[in-house]
């Protein structure tokens, strides 16, 4: 028998996260029948909001409401989520920034097995869910398999599941508040630091040319600075770029950086993570060229080119500098 | 302060192709490259730069066997104190929940004001930190980018959130803290530093030493276990251009082209 399902779902300026839709369509793939609940937690007239909103596509909605809950502290809600939720479920948490914060613990606090990011669920056999994860970046893929004993909890990545049509119920929401009591961390927010903008803005860009980790050094940066010169484009980066210094911050594509949607992408010696690929919108025409062919980059590429970028994009650099001053004559 | 670092040996994915075994049951592990997990070693700059503002030492603790004391080594010539490994063959198939276990085991024999690990290792689970400050009852933050000491029993941390926000929080002592790549710039080390290291003898301790709860390590502690590893058959399949370079350069150029990225 599947074990009941709860969704937790986070909000933002009254509105609920992606996740809401995307692990109702993991639950249903974890068994077709389950009526997932929704947990949620916040306060006020946008928090009331999001509940009435999450109606319709939950047949239940658990409401946490209380003044501490205001931000969304992973500390914090997990204290309240320990205080309602019954043993031995599945919890399933969006492998987001706030779920690794949230998750990893709240499965030792329940009691409960825990596997993290997966992409696919393949439904419970026996007492054990069947689930299939990342590893080494992408580069290959496993199944597991989870004891269901005492319930799991397990994240979900962003995206790895489509959400389904008419999937319109009339749900109601249950107010659990009164069973929170006082709520305390010793993780106290302060502030949220919105990133500074940089010096390029990349989102405003048809074409880019993003560089990761195969750019080496940064000397190299200049290669793409010339290729991105002759086509009017921008120079974007994934995350290894930033990191060693070699591009600012803003530079940065994936779910910690920048949101683009270029026409054009060419992702230079970037090996593909998920967190890279969740920052690439608007279905581009995307040309990897990487050194190694077994890359993840060439799962989402249009056209893929094996080749060593730093000797690549020189002579690419050339060839349409060769090909304008024909045009301009 | 006395700071704990939870370290890992993983095949650097930078440097390798991932393959399978014949068996598929793990990745072909022969020819790989081996290195310090990356945050991980990100969180040991980190540790060493705190220590040398507010004194106190750093100890680097791994779960695995002999073979991953070489990064114990690597970590010692940045500057660590000590390097302990945790290391028995009851603990070899543990999943996320077993490795916390064993920490959790080992932290409670000491005394640590800070324990910090990496966002995550090869598997990409990011899970150990936040287990371990469970197990603790310590206070958690993930992805944290950067650390300010307040006082003896307070810090100041980011995280790193969306779009590249930054999420400002005060946590007290002692708490755990899985660190981020770029917070810091880990300092180089030359071959002079490995052997100046070379011969230590480095601490292990095993199930028994530690009083680890057998039931919860191990593979069949394991509530978690990996049936096989596959490479995933392509989505959406690039076209693989093929041809000597200047040909691809021809073609990506008519294709660029097409979908106007050339003006």
């Amino acid at each position: 028998m599947t074990p009941r399902i709860f969704v937790y779902v986070g909000h933002k300026n009254g509105i609920a996260d992606d996740c809401a839709v995307e692990l109702l369509a993991a639950a249903k793939t974890i068994s077709p029948i389950t009526r997932p609940t929704a947990v949620v937690a916040g306060c006020g007239p946008e928090f009331d909001r999001v509940c009435e909103s999450l109606r319709s596509s939950y047949a239940e909605v658990w409401k946490l409401a209380h003044d501490n809950l205001a931000y969304p502290n992973a500390e914090l809600i997990r204290k309240a989520l320990l205080k309602v939720l019954p043993s031995n479920n599945i919890v399933l948490v969006p492998h987001d920034h706030f779920g690794i914060d949230l998750a990893p613990g709240l499965s030792i606090k329940l009691n409960a097995a825990f596997v993290s990011d997966v992409v696919q669920l393949e439904g419970v056999e026996g007492s054990a869910l069947n689930a299939v994860r990342q590893e080494f970046g992408g580069q290959v893929s496993t199944h597991v398999r989870c004891d269901l004993a005492s319930g799991a909890v397990v994240t979900v990545r962003p995206g790895a599941f489509k959400p389904a049509d008419n999937m319109l119920v009339s749900g109601s929401v249950i107010d659990k508040s009164g069973e929170l009591g006082t709520l305390t961390s010793a993780r106290r927010y302060l502030q949220t630091l919105v990133a500074e903008a940089g010096d390029v803005d990349i989102t405003k860009h048809n074409v880019l040319i993003s560089i990761g980790r195969g750019i080496q050094d940064k000397d190299n940066v200049g290669i793409a600075q010339e290729l991105a010169d002759v086509l009017g484009a921008a120079v974007s980066c994934s995350r290894p770029v930033v990191d060693a210094k070699w591009l600012e911050k803003s530079r940065q594509v994936g779910s910690s950086g920048k949101t683009v949607k270029p026409k054009v992408y060419l992702a230079c010696g970037i090996s593909g993570a998920f967190q890279h690929l969740a920052g690439i919108k608007g279905n581009p025409f995307i040309v990897a060229i990487n050194k190694n062919p077994k890359a993840p980059i060439f799962q989402v590429a249009d056209v893929g080119i094996v080749d060593d970028i730093l000797e690549f994009l020189p002579e690419l650099t050339n060839k349409i500098r060769e090909m304008q001053s024909v045009t301009a004559k | 302060m006395e700071i704990l670092v939870c370290a890992r040996r993983v095949p650097d994915t930078s440097e390798n192709e991932i393959t399978l075994n014949s068996t598929t049951n793990d990745i072909e592990r022969e020819e790989l490259v081996y290195s310090v997990n990356e945050s991980d070693n990100y969180a040991v700059e980190e540790a060493l730069q705190i220590v040398d503002r507010t004194g106190g030492s750093v100890t680097v603790v791994t779960v695995g066997s002999e073979e991953d004391e070489e990064i114990l080594r690597r970590e010692m010539a940045m500057g660590a104190s000590h390097g302990i490994l945790l290391s028995d063959p009851a603990f070899t198939g543990s999943d996320g929940r077993g490795i916390a276990s064993i920490l959790k085991a080992f932290v409670a024999q000491g005394h640590y004001d800070l324990i910090l690990t990496g966002v995550q290792a090869d598997d990409g689970a990011a899970q150990v930190g936040g287990m371990l400050a469970a197990m603790l009852d310590y206070p958690f933050a993930s992805l944290v980018n950067s650390i300010e000491v307040l006082d003896g029993k307070t810090l100041k941390v980011s995280r790193e959130i969306e779009g590249g926000n930054k999420e400002i929080s005060e946590i007290d002592l002692p708490c755990v803290l899985s660190i981020q790549t770029g917070i810091n710039e880990p300092r180089y080390v030359g071959m002079r530093g490995i052997r100046a290291v070379a011969s230590l003898t480095i601490p292990t301790y095993g199930a028994s030493d530690l009083g680890v709860d057998a039931s919860v390590v191990g593979k069949a502690g394991a509530r978690v276990q990996r049936v096989d590893y596959y490479v995933p058959a392509l989505g959406k399949t690039a076209e693989m251009l093929s041809g000597s370079r200047e040909e691809n350069i021809d073609r990506l150029v008519e294709l660029v082209a097409a979908k106007g990225g050339l003006q």
